[in-house]
């Protein structure tokens, strides 16, 4: 294949990095401290494990309230708007086109930073795993002090079922960062707020780097 | 671009290196010492200015000081003042030996239908070798008069074994004996003086030796308790509060709050705050039902948990208590002669008139939902001998908002049921007709039946049984209070028989987190098959 010449975008706010990163470093945190709660293994002992988990837990719901604010204030939610255009294509892109080294289906614009795979896979988290896992948290977190509507084993159930589900979109996700130009393009991105596309992408000026403050 | 990124970093880290500094919070909150647990406040208040005083001084009390020949003569001396103790003393269990106040009703007690798997029955106060333990003055039961200084004398003095010397002497007619009589009967005025409160060591007299000797029988009481450090018992360590029984075992009319039988010391657990005049025999009692310091989660325990479940972590850990008893191992001979047979901790393992015997020390309890009564097998109860006989058994399941986790003492034997009635049997053992003088079982049986008015079938044979002693004394500094993972653990957690609850780290839903695992196994691999293929491909670009 040809070389494509590639540029970049200012894809990422400062806050939505941040929020992202918190966000990463709570929910490894969460898993870790969870499955020691869980009984899977001993690593900080059962009641610095609780005590974490706790203050990790809660602190989560504020990050999350942000994070809602946010999405709403900024118009940000239509970035999760699913759809099922390309979704198809970039499903085989990652079965098969990949491995032909064809070029992604989809370029990451500041319109729509994800594309229908990664929306559908946010959404779903977002909207439906995550606020499930932080019902079930803290209606478990405060099970003593409030009327006991939902027994105790269905919410540790379900806590820990989301829980291992978050867990597999976690590999998944870290794995799917190496798929970027190359390795670690995708996770610099996270980190800088620049995205490497291909230069052919149509892109408004004030996209590039050269319009950048 | 630099040194705005620079920027942003810093800003970055700050916000980040915030967040796990305010981890800190979350332990700095916990130290032992920043705040007092309410519990231990609440119990502070509530046994302050614990000196007792008193009106009367007994070694000035003329009706005291004279030369008593018997010990019903001491107990008229003490009514001739405390005119209502011995009608009150009457109608308790301590001296009817039956836990019901209708003296007709003899289904539970010790002079009732009761058994336990020690020496199996009172035999309605007929075996005479139980009677040492009766407030009564030498072997008449219930037919003779109170013994009050059995409860109230502090002097340790045999008064039976001075009674009964004076008694032989005075009857030999020897003029010489008569100085001796005098010297035992000024002891005996020095010790009737001694008069108190009861002691640790009064309670103990029967309490720490029931069921035949030093922490038979319950495991959380025995001699180690009468002078005990606050290492082995917070509440009596002489070093620490220096508790008597009676400091919670309250009393009302010579009523002793406690558990009888199959009554629980009290129905609902009280505070004083909500009454103050409830007995102080529960733990919440004077700590409350939150007792430990706010937001722990400790007290979100409470609920479901008692005190007794974490803070006593193992009984009998000074002296050893008997934990299994076998009588049909009893009756063998060396030498055509009774013997006995030492083990670990210098302890009978052999009697030939009880049977084989295992000791333990530092026992971990057993836990069961109890809501503070017990199940009762009397002997005239049906039994299934197909099945270990629980002859004592907590009461209570998760759905009853009186019952917690308890520990419990669970004392197992072997012991003579009837073949055709299918009832435990009350061998008499002390006594000519006793097991101990005939070593005939079959006879003890027929004789010790007879006392209860069971009838015997003739047949017996011997059959499994437990018994089981709530463990509530021995409550040790919190500090050696159990830690989470003794319980909220996969493996050989404290409380894996109990049932009705979730307990993270102890459950799992095997469906679910097999779905989990396989979810993230499955990703792993996926990822991994992805990546190798990947790598093989090189994306497929070419060098």
């Amino acid at each position: 294949m040809e070389n494509i010449k590639t540029i970049k975008i200012y894809l990422y706010t400062r806050y939505e990095r941040l929020w992202h990163w918190l966000q990463a470093l709570m929910i490894i945190c969460l898993i870790v401290t969870g499955l020691e709660i869980h009984g899977t293994y001993k690593l900080f002992g059962f009641q610095t494990a609780v005590n974490i988990h706790n203050f990790v837990g809660l602190s989560w719901l504020i990050l999350f309230a942000f994070f809602v604010f946010w999405l709403l204030t900024t118009g940000e939610w239509k970035q999760y708007i699913p759809t099922t255009k390309k979704l198809f294509s970039v499903v085989l892109f990652y079965a098969w086109g990949i491995f032909q080294g064809k070029p992604h289906p989809i370029q990451k614009t500041k319109g729509a930073k994800h594309n229908p795979l990664q929306r559908l896979a946010y959404l779903g988290i977002s909207a439906m795993l995550l606020p499930v896992q932080m019902i079930t948290g803290l209606l478990y977190y405060l099970y003593n002090d409030i009327p006991q509507i939902v027994p105790l084993p269905v919410l540790a159930v379900m806590h820990t079922l989301i829980a291992f589900f978050l867990l597999n979109f976690l590999v998944i996700h870290l794995y799917m960062t190496t798929t970027g130009h190359s390795l670690f393009s995708h996770i610099a991105g996270m980190i800088t707020g620049w995205e490497e596309i291909y230069e052919t992408t149509e892109i408004a000026d004030w996209e590039t780097q050269a319009t950048k403050k | 671009m630099k040194p705005r990124y620079s920027l942003k970093y810093c800003l970055t880290m700050i916000v980040v290196t915030i967040f796990i500094c305010s981890f800190q919070i979350v332990f700095a909150s916990t130290p032992e010492n920043s705040e007092e647990a309410l519990g231990r406040k609440l119990a502070r208040q509530a046994v302050k200015g614990s000196k007792r005083w008193s009106t009367i001084d007994h070694t000035k009390v003329t009706v005291l000081n004279k030369d008593f020949t018997s010990g019903e003569q001491i107990t008229q001396a003490c009514i001739s003042c405390h005119s209502e103790a011995a009608t009150q003393f009457h109608k308790t269990i301590h001296w009817t030996w039956l836990a019901s106040g209708d003296k007709s009703d003899i289904r539970y007690g010790k002079a009732g239908y009761s058994v336990n798997n020690f020496c199996i029955s009172g035999n309605a106060m007929e075996d005479k070798g139980c009677l040492k333990c009766h407030t009564s003055w030498n072997k008449k039961g219930v037919k003779g008069d109170v013994n009050c200084l059995k409860c109230h004398n502090s002097s340790g003095f045999n008064f039976i074994e001075a009674f009964g010397d004076i008694k032989a002497f005075s009857e030999d007619g020897d003029p010489d004996t008569d100085e001796m009589v005098k010297d035992i009967q000024q002891e005996i005025k020095e010790a009737v003086t001694k008069v108190n409160f009861p002691t640790r060591k009064n309670c103990g007299e029967c309490h720490f030796k029931g069921g035949g000797g030093d922490g038979v029988k319950h495991g959380d009481l025995d001699t180690s308790l009468t002078k005990p450090n606050r290492m082995l018992d917070v509440h009596m360590g002489t070093d620490g509060k220096n508790f008597s029984c009676t400091r919670c075992h309250t009393t009302t009319d010579h009523h002793i709050a406690g558990r009888i039988y199959t009554n629980p010391a009290v129905e609902t657990r009280k505070s004083l705050i909500e009454d103050d005049l409830a007995p102080k025999i529960t733990c919440v009692s004077c700590h409350s039902s939150e007792p430990h310091k706010n937001d722990s989660k400790m007290n979100d325990h409470t609920d479901v948990v008692s005190c007794q479940a974490c803070h006593i972590p193992e009984y009998a850990r000074v002296n050893p208590t008997k934990m299994w008893w076998d009588w049909t191992k009893a009756g063998k001979m060396k030498d055509g002669k009774p013997y006995v047979e030492k083990g670990p901790f210098g302890k009978p393992v052999y009697k030939s008139i009880k049977g084989e015997f295992r000791w333990e020390k530092n026992v971990v309890p057993e836990y069961f939902w109890s809501n503070g009564s017990q199940t009762s097998t009397t002997i005239n109860d049906v039994i299934d001998p197909a099945q270990i006989v629980k002859v004592s058994h907590p009461v209570g399941d998760k759905n009853d908002p009186e019952a917690r986790i308890f520990p419990f003492k669970i004392h197992r034997g072997k012991q003579p049921y009837d073949k055709i009635h299918k009832k435990l049997l009350a061998p008499l053992l002390s006594g000519k007709n006793g097991y101990w003088t005939t070593f005939d079982m079959n006879d003890a049986i027929e004789h010790g039946n007879k006392t209860l008015g069971i009838p015997y079938s003739g047949e017996f044979d011997y059959v499994e049984t437990s018994y089981a002693f709530p463990i509530t004394h021995m409550v040790a500094p919190k500090e050696n209070a159990l830690n989470c993972t003794q319980c909220h653990i996969r493996e050989n957690s404290r409380l894996a028989n109990i049932t009705g609850l979730y307990m993270p780290g102890r459950d799992k839903s095997n469906l679910f987190d097999t779905i989990g695992w396989i979810s993230v196994l499955g990703a792993l691999a996926g990822v991994l098959l992805h990546g190798i293929g990947r790598f093989f491909t090189r994306n497929g670009k070419e060098d």
